[in-house]
């Protein structure tokens, strides 16, 4: 009784901003939608608009299959990346408090306006050109890594995770914090016992650190694929569609269908970690 | 003593660890904070240091005039107003609408209330474009259940308005006010059950427990929900850009700021204009925009760090 009341300003919003508009969406993917004086005439036209979405419109294949290999690209880079940090940004040394406020500083500052402004920014585009860019940097040791007998698809990997490192580093911001929080609630005795048995740091990690953090990974790629779906180069395009050339319900099939592709991103992602996580009860 | 200590393979290990972490840390510092560095450095230059080879990060010749162009470009000091009132107000609303939310699903159980909560995690997981239009069309003629055409004739339009803003922020349906929800859910469950029981003992009602007892210990993971919203509001060009067109609050005027450069700084001769001399002024602007999150920032950041790690956020 009292649960409901709690919950009740959440339903009703959930009800009027989220529930009716989501079925409504689904209405008008079906549908064409003429807007006109008296408001709007909807007529049901089945599954053309996303015929037209897949099969006809320039772009919307592109996007959708860039904005889906970015996240698979991005999303096991970031997870790494900030459990990597996590783990340093626990340790004690001099000027942890200034490293910890830097890292999370970009939680702060990532926005897409700024990036996008950022991405066009002349000055910025000299100055990186003047200092001789990061392909410079990392040609050098792509060669070393392929003279090694590196698979080249390694090779491509890791150097183009260089070369995104900035991207990387300020959509982390989060991910650092939420494994950070996790290691700390790890019990020290654990560490201490593992280091009378005499292990090292890094069996430590791989035994202690890892198993406990691991229901976190699974968090934390959840969260990164949410946040890098949530604004990009496809939104951009549905947002276009349905505000600048007034077509509401081929936006709305194209924001279906990559709602579907997310949802099936997630649900693979779920099926491998659900086998491997460790939980501690 | 100290010899052995020198042989000693464990202290090498530690002292090079030390090295690599150092190195690591001061580089990745320095990749963060170096586009901050790059526009205080630009912003503080007159315009003729721009071609000036000699200079590179310290001008020559420091100057304001960006400063002043950006600010006289933006409407700087009623955008910022602006933008400080919609983001404090919804951060206000957003936190205590989810924080009782977040008590509901943690502690009032009902029927139903898993099947609710999954609808709250279905939030988080469908992207806001999918249900862009609807709402957007639904805003535009605003009429709740037709109570609204029975109060004054007509459904309203709230968009241009901040009625969009706040309505989904009471209702804890604003932006990203799942993850909210979630970050409550998870610290209110992390309570022991035994201190609601002394009070309940004690004679209070649900409704005191939770003012008295629950909420001032809730009180690390208020603060990062209330940085997070207001940071995210602030930052926030999805709905702002949708809703707002017209308003005056820093996404927007961020988003149309070289447009906006490229009419009033050469009186809407575009093409004359000098693209270098824009883009440092587009450079100032965005420094502008984000200066008051990292002067808020300088003075949180230390409870931040400290309440997320005891926020329970942490399953």
């Amino acid at each position: 009784m009292w649960g409901v009341i709690y919950v009740l300003p959440w339903l009703i919003g959930f009800v009027l901003f989220f529930f009716i508009p989501l079925l409504a969406s689904l209405r008008y993917s079906m549908s064409t939608i003429q807007a006109n004086a008296e408001g709007i005439a909807i007529q049901f036209n089945g599954v053309a608009n996303y015929i037209q979405a897949l099969t006809v419109n320039t772009s919307f294949n592109r996007a959708l299959i860039e904005a889906i290999t970015d996240v698979l690209i991005n999303v096991p880079l970031i997870v790494i990346f900030s459990l990597f940090l996590a783990v340093i940004l626990n340790q004690k040394f001099r000027g942890r408090a200034v490293a910890r406020s830097i890292f999370f500083l970009p939680v702060i500052l990532a926005s897409g306006v700024i990036m996008t402004l950022e991405s066009t920014s002349l000055i910025e585009a000299v100055n990186q050109s003047s200092t001789g860019g990061s392909a410079l940097g990392t040609f050098e040791l792509e060669n070393l890594m392929v003279n090694a007998g590196v698979s080249d698809w390694i090779v491509t990997y890791l150097s183009s995770a260089v070369d995104r490192i900035y991207q990387i580093v300020s959509q982390s911001g989060v991910q650092i914090l939420i494994f950070l929080a996790g290691i700390q609630t790890i019990s020290p005795q654990l560490y201490e016992a593992s280091k009378m048995e005499g292990a090292t740091g890094y069996e430590a990690f791989w035994k202690i650190t890892f198993p406990m953090v691991s229901p976190l990974i699974f968090v934390n790629a959840i969260y990164t694929i949410i946040d890098s779906f949530a604004n990009n180069a496809m939104t951009e395009l549905i947002r276009d569609t349905g505000f600048v050339k007034f077509d509401f319900g081929l936006s709305s099939a194209m924001a279906w269908v990559y709602f579907l592709a997310i949802a099936i991103i997630l649900v693979i992602v779920n099926i491998i970690f659900s086998k491997r996580v460790f939980y501690q009860d | 003593m100290t010899t052995s200590r020198l042989l000693s393979l464990e202290h090498w290990k530690g002292w090079l660890w030390a090295m690599i972490r150092f190195v690591l840390i001061t580089g990745l510092s320095f990749v963060i904070l170096f586009p901050i560095f790059q526009k205080v450095s630009t912003s503080i230059k007159a315009k003729g240091d721009l071609y000036s080879a000699v200079v590179v990060w310290i001008p020559q010749n420091f100057s304001i005039d960006n400063f002043k162009e950006a600010i006289r470009v933006m409407d700087y000091w009623a955008t910022l107003f602006n933008t400080f009132a919609l983001s404090a107000t919804t951060t206000l609303l957003t936190t205590a609408s989810c924080a009782l939310a977040g008590y509901g699903f943690a502690r009032l159980k009902f029927r139903g209330s898993n099947w609710l909560f999954a609808g709250v995690i279905l939030t988080i997981l469908v992207p806001p474009t999918t249900i862009l239009i609807p709402v957007y069309l639904n805003l535009k003629s605003f009429d709740l259940m037709g109570l609204m055409t029975l109060i004054t004739g007509k459904p309203v339009n709230l968009l241009n308005t901040y009625w969009p803003f706040i309505l989904t922020a009471i209702t804890a349906n604003s932006l990203k006010a799942g993850l909210y929800i979630f970050i409550f859910r998870q610290f209110f469950r992390g309570i022991p059950k035994e201190v609601e029981e002394a009070a309940y003992v004690d004679g209070a009602g649900i409704g005191r427990t939770f003012s008295r007892i629950m909420l001032p210990n809730a009180i690390p993971s208020m603060v990062t929900v209330m940085l997070f919203s207001f940071v995210w509001q602030w930052n926030d060009s999805f709905y702002t850009t949708t809703y707002l067109t017209s308003s005056k609050v820093m996404s927007t005027q961020l988003s149309s700021l070289p447009y906006n450069l490229a009419q009033q700084v050469t009186d809407g001769a575009a093409s004359q204009a000098d693209p270098f001399y824009l883009s440092m002024i587009q450079d100032t602007g965005i420094l502008l925009a984000i200066l008051p999150l990292i002067v808020i920032y300088l003075f949180v950041q230390r409870y931040f760090v400290e309440s997320v790690e005891r926020t329970g956020i942490v399953g």
